[in-house]
């Protein structure tokens, strides 16, 4: 090229669809990166977990021990440890290696929608269906929570935690960002039903998706609205909403099996990936590199930059 | 690729660690592993490896047990004399050695190692007269007198060095010295009586000594050799020592007189510094001993003939320089020599040292500091002792005498800390343990009952005990002095810990509990007068002198309750406190003005409610973020107590005025709030619902209709008309609801004309009929409810569902059950259907009355028998008892039958047209009817 680009180049997004995994687990209600995104965890409605490398496309090992179908899942930051909930309404602790429960939280009074490590593993925040969110001690025997957050008025559907923040979605169509550092709760009043919460990488803004088929972007101190994101649909499901590696993007699962991307600051509509037919039900963005999962019905999806080349044979 | 991907669950649940070994060649074998006895180590040679050496017990020797080779012995090749003289070998240990044995690790490695050889060029003379000594005592002598011309000596490191310095043997170490003349130089041909010199000192240095000694020549210093101190061991007479080889060989002796008393260590210096008489002489063994032997040339003094011309005669100056006298040395010598004087006691000055003219400085003293002015030698201790410790003071005195005082409680480890003052230290609040006193646990109530009890009883006490006192006045209690003076005998020091203010007896009358708290705090101080104080003034005798006694008695009381009993109760988490309930202060209130924010798009701070709010301690500590407030005890949202009959406490209202009419308000705006179609998603409008099923609002109209249930008809029907999925709701509604449900539970009659209907209706077909009645009305719902009570739907898939249902759907109380967890699956955004091809998804829709919006999305259908219209109802649910039957059968199956497949999606299309009926637009219907074909 005689001309040197002016600009960096544009963040890439992921689309093309690198790998369609079956999961074998019944419905995929969930799927979660690592901490690392090198792997990914799958809840099934078959009550099992699953550990995968979904860059390989290898399943790694398979948690059994949920009573229902498993809702949420996370990883802790050493990979040691796996958090998941589910219908059943506990919360559990599992070693990775071993495929053995830790532990079992019990005391929600429906089934957990949401679970979350704290940042050193210490705590597992839960949010469920009862409107309560539990912090849970992974390091103590205490079977009680060490804190129930109940300011909810219903069903609490996502929940998100920083070093020193939780932020909670609830179906009473408020997102509410508890504030450990500065004693305070913000509870910002969205209207419609939230299905997913989620803070930006800076940890500026959140963001939030609602059942009116809309996507906020709020500001976390003041809780203004920076920005709208239409032209999914969201009304029935609980369906996850994610930022791109680098908050350039917003992404959304719809209910017409597609995926959403929005750039972040113009709102318009950046890509659409059509996932599957029926709902894309669950959303991961891979922490540093433009690679999505998306989970639909009973598989799951490897989405990648067009630039990317699958090493090897994709069989 | 994804076929290709796809694989069984089980297959893929292993976790592979390490590297796989390689896949083996085609037709390759395995590899039979080596017995252990067959493991053996051979060497270079391929001889079988000895782990040690014959010499160092090998368990093998040789060549297969034999000796080196093939041969096993061998004798030495005979080698005629007449061509060639056997040369005589002389065998030597290695001869009969294995190589191992020579090699760097064996008994005698012939590899390199710090030899003599390579110590030093120079000689050692003590080694080479040792073996000059050795070849004399040898059986032949002189042999190995040539040994010492090839092999070197070994010399250690520093000798080398020093001799690199300049130094020669027998020199002393040290810079160059001029050395004076003799005074007096002995004559070699008198002999001295006495005391030998010390010869390697006066002696030695004689022989070298000429008389001319030009100015300008330096000589070394003389070498010193260290004082031997090895103790006597042996039995000979002292002083005795054998043969000295070199007096007897190189006849020194025949110059000196023997000296008796010579060290052991002298022999060597005498080995050292005689060698050069001896030169030139021959060898030969010449002494007392042995006479003159053969080859003998002098035979002069053979017997060592004492002549007397080898004595002194006179007594002479014998001062032969600056050897050391001791204490017998002649006074002169002494006082000339003072200098050298002071150090005898360390011995001779060393060559090239001299005392030094000025003493080194002494090392610096520093003072101690300077006290204060007021500073009083006494360390004041400060007593721990726990406070509200009975015998405390008892404690302090014994510790005072016995002047074993602890130390300050700030300075104490953390271990010797008790649990309360960490807990101080670390702002955590005190539990409330058995610590509290018994009446802490009892309600108000039965604070009283006992109040009254104890005051009967101390009536009849009085009775008792006035008699006696009566008799010195009748009317006039005792004196209070007295009296008090008798119960503070009586209780002694039992009231020590009465006062933690934990017994308040007398908390329905503050004044009275005023004055009982200092009455006992002035009693245990044991202050006698101060009792009169704490009663009240204004009271006449009579009531003083019985309150006192009162206080007597509860004091009394309170010491022995509390400490029989106290242990055994412990505090009850929740304060059974009937008329007030804990309600969040702040509370998100009225969600109208958000709404239109929201709609404007005003976010922030019109849509943004801020609290204050307080995280558990512990929590704190796991997000590893300091306590944003330490000193409260609040966790959560700060609450305040309010009237738990309120319905303002489950309301969003500021604050509640208590009045009727405003409940009324309340109510009716909560109802235009829940009736207003304010939201358009389908879910919310459905959760609207439900939450005036279930929760508040259910008991708010609740409690209305029981109040007036005639005024308004119209909020039973419609909760009777929907209460099918409602039905066990109350089980599951949040706590505070259910206490709220517990206290104004309404009569049964009311819940019997809720709740029966719905359960008959799934019971008993007989209630069909009520069920078509309701048809006309609500027919919208009726189809619902029956949807419901028909197909256990839920959120969750297929599998699911034919997992919980087990049982013949034929029993009819178990469509209640399942629904009752359809009930609790209602909350909340719904999980998407497992598998929308199949279409066997049952998403139950709950269509409110009031609401047959088109925000109802149907993606999930119910599968339905194709019967729509509602006189087939009865019909239709045997068939969709049957078509679950099926689906039992065909449960764990991912993959419906093909025929299955088409039934189902058969059903969805006639649900479609049974949606037709209840109200849809056919725009609305197209829209779906295209989702479901995508």
């Amino acid at each position: 090229m005689a001309f040197p680009r002016p600009r960096p180049a544009r963040p890439e997004l992921p689309r093309q669809r690198v790998r369609t995994l079956q999961c074998g687990q019944g419905a995929v209600r969930a799927v979660r990166f690592n901490v690392d995104g090198n792997y990914c965890l799958t809840c099934g409605s078959d009550k099992t977990l699953k550990l995968w490398n979904p860059h390989k496309g290898t399943a790694l090992r398979t948690y059994q021990g949920h009573g229902y179908e498993v809702l949420d899942a996370a990883g802790s930051f050493d990979n040691s440890q796996l958090c998941s909930c589910g219908a059943d309404k506990t919360v559990a602790l599992w070693d990775v290696a071993t495929g053995q429960v830790i532990r079992k939280y019990r005391g929600h009074a429906g089934k957990v929608n949401c679970v979350q490590f704290n940042e050193e593993a210490t705590i597992i925040v839960s949010g469920s269906i009862d409107s309560t969110v539990r912090c849970w001690d992974c390091r103590s025997r205490r079977p009680d929570p060490v804190q129930v957050l109940d300011e909810a008025k219903d069903g609490v559907s996502s929940v998100k935690v920083s070093d020193h923040e939780i932020l909670s979605g609830s179906v009473d169509g408020r997102v509410r960002r508890y504030d450990l550092r500065a004693g305070q709760l913000f509870s910002d009043y969205i209207g419609s039903p939230i299905t997913s919460v989620c803070f930006s990488k800076d940890g500026q803004c959140v963001l939030a998706a609602s059942l009116d088929s809309t996507l906020r972007l709020l500001d976390k101190e003041t809780g203004e609205l920076l920005g709208e994101y239409t032209g999914h649909r969201s009304t029935v499901y609980r369906l996850d909403c994610v930022l791109s590696e680098q908050d350039t993007h917003v992404g959304s699962a719809s209910e017409d099996g597609r995926v959403y991307f929005w750039d972040l600051v113009e709102g318009s509509l950046a890509l659409s990936l059509a996932v599957g037919r029926s709902v894309v039900q669950s959303l991961s963005f891979h922490p540093t590199l433009p690679c999505l999962l998306a989970a639909t019905e009973g598989q799951l999806q490897l989405w990648r930059e067009d630039t990317f080349q699958p090493e090897g044979d994709a069989a | 690729m994804a076929a290709a991907e796809s694989s069984d669950s089980d297959e893929e649940d292993l976790v592979s660690y390490g590297t796989a070994l390689q896949p083996l060649q085609e037709g390759e074998r395995l590899k039979k592993p080596v017995p252990l006895q067959e493991q053996t180590v051979k060497d270079a040679k391929g001889r079988y490896q000895r782990f040690h050496g014959a010499f160092t017990g090998g368990f093998s020797a040789g060549y297969f047990n034999t000796v080196g080779t093939k041969e096993g012995w061998t004798p030495s090749a005979f080698v005629s004399s007449r061509q060639k003289r056997a040369d005589r070998t002389v065998l030597g240990p290695e001869d009969f050695m294995d190589e191992e044995d020579l090699s760097e690790f064996g008994i005698a490695p012939k590899d390199i190692t710090t030899t003599d050889d390579f110590a030093s060029k120079a000689k050692d003379r003590i080694k080479e007269k040792a073996r000059q000594i050795a070849g004399v005592v040898a059986a032949i002598p002189g042999t190995t007198a040539f040994d010492d011309l090839i092999g070197p000596s070994k010399i250690t490191v520093g000798v080398e060095l020093l001799r690199k310095m300049g130094w020669k043997e027998g020199q002393g170490v040290g810079p160059r010295v001029k050395r004076k003349p003799r005074r007096q130089k002995p004559d070699p041909a008198v002999k001295v009586y006495g005391c030998a010199l010390p010869p390697g000192l006066s002696e030695g240095s004689e022989d070298e000594e000429d008389e001319y000694q030009p100015e300008n020549v330096t000589f070394a210093p003389k070498d010193v050799m260290p004082v031997d101190l090895t103790p006597k061991e042996n039995v000979h007479g002292l002083g005795y020592k054998g043969l000295d080889p070199s007096q007897a060989l190189f006849g020194v002796s025949g110059r000196e007189h023997l000296n008796l008393f010579a060290a052991g260590s002298e022999d060597t210096s005498n080995l050292l510094g005689d060698l050069k008489h001896s030169k030139g002489r021959k060898l030969g063994i010449t002494g007392q001993a042995f006479g003159v032997g053969a080859l003998e040339e002098e035979d002069d003094d053979i017997y060592a003939t004492e002549t007397l011309s080898k004595y002194d005669t006179v007594l002479k100056d014998e001062e032969p320089g600056d050897g050391l006298y001791g204490w017998t040395a002649p006074k002169q010598y002494k006082s000339r020599k003072r200098s050298e004087r002071e150090v005898k006691y360390i011995g001779k000055i060393l060559d090239g040292f001299s005392l030094a003219s000025k003493s080194s400085t002494p090392s610096k003293v520093y003072p101690p500091p300077d006290l204060p002015r007021n500073y009083r030698p006494v360390h004041y201790f400060r007593p721990v002792i726990a406070a509200g410790n009975e015998n405390c003071r008892l404690q302090k005195a014994l510790e005072e005498s016995t002047g074993k005082l602890e130390s300050d409680a700030t300075q104490q480890s953390r271990h010797a800390l008790n649990a309360s003052q960490r807990r101080e230290r670390l702002g955590e609040a005190a539990l409330k343990g058995p610590a509290l006193s018994v009446l802490e646990y009892l309600s108000e109530k039965d604070r009283e009952r006992l109040k009254e009890v104890k005051q009967a009883s101390e009536q009849q006490m009085k009775a008792k005990m006035l008699p006696p006192q009566s008799q010195n006045s009748r009317f006039q209690p005792a004196p209070p002095a007295d009296a008090s003076h008798k119960w503070q005998m009586l209780l002694g020091g039992q009231l020590a810990n009465v006062g933690s203010s934990d017994f308040k007896p007398f908390a329905r009358n503050p004044e009275k509990q005023k004055r009982y708290e200092s009455f006992v705090k002035s009693l245990k101080q044991g202050e006698k007068d101060t009792l009169e104080h704490c009663l009240d003034p204004s009271m006449t005798e009579w009531e003083r002198g019985r309150e006192q006694e009162e206080f007597f008695r509860a004091a009394m009381f309170y010491k022995s309750s509390n400490s029989t009993l106290s242990s055994r109760f412990t505090r009850a988490k929740y304060e059974d406190d009937v008329d007030k309930v804990e309600v969040p202060r702040d509370q998100e209130n009225d969600t109208d003005d958000k709404e239109t924010a929201v709609k404007m798009k005003m976010f922030g701070k019109l849509t943004r409610d801020k609290f204050e709010w307080h995280p558990e301690k512990l929590l704190c500590k796991r997000f590893n973020v300091p306590d944003p407030y330490p000193d409260s005890t609040i966790v959560g949202l700060p609450k305040v107590k309010r009237d738990k009959y309120s319905v303002f406490n489950f309301l969003t209202m500021p604050e509640p005025t208590t009045s009727v009419t405003q409940a009324t308000n309340e109510k009716i705006q909560q109802n235009n709030s829940l009736n207003k179609p304010k939201k358009p998603s389908r879910w919310d409008v459905s959760d609207k619902e439900k939450e005036k099923k279930d929760s508040i609002s259910e008991f708010i109209s609740l409690a209305r209709s029981k109040a007036d249930v005639q005024q308004q008809p119209p909020v039973p029907a419609t909760e009777e008309s929907r209460t099918g999925p409602s039905e066990t709701l109350p089980t599951e509604v949040p706590n505070e609801d259910k206490d709220q449900e517990e206290e104004s539970r309404p009569s049964m009659d009311l819940f019997k004309a809720i709740f029966v209907s719905s359960s008959d209706e799934k019971s008993s077909s007989s209630e069909e009929e009520s069920d078509e009645e309701q048809q006309p009305t609500t027919s919208v719902i009726d189809s619902e409810t029956t949807k419901q009570v028909d197909l256990p739907d839920s959120s969750s898939s297929n599998l699911q569902e034919s997992v919980a249902t087990t049982t013949d759907p034929g029993v009819p109380l178990l469509p209640t059950s399942k629904q009752e967890l359809d009930a609790t699956e209602e909350f909340g955004p719904k999980l998407p259907p497992a598998f929308s091809s199949g279409s066997t998804c049952q998403q139950e829709p709950v269509v409110p009355v009031s609401f047959p919006g088109p925000s109802r999305k149907e993606k999930h259908r119910k599968n339905r028998e194709k019967h729509k219209t509602k006189r087939e109802h009865k019909h239709k649910k045997e068939k969709k008892k049957k078509h679950k039957k099926q689906k039992n059968k065909g449960k764990h199956r991912n993959k419906k039958s093909e025929k299955d497949s088409s039934s189902d999606t058969e059903d969805s299309s006639d649900s479609l047209s049974d949606r037709d009926t209840t109200g849809l637009s056919p725009k609305e219907l197209l829209r779906r009817l295209k989702q479901l074909q995508y």
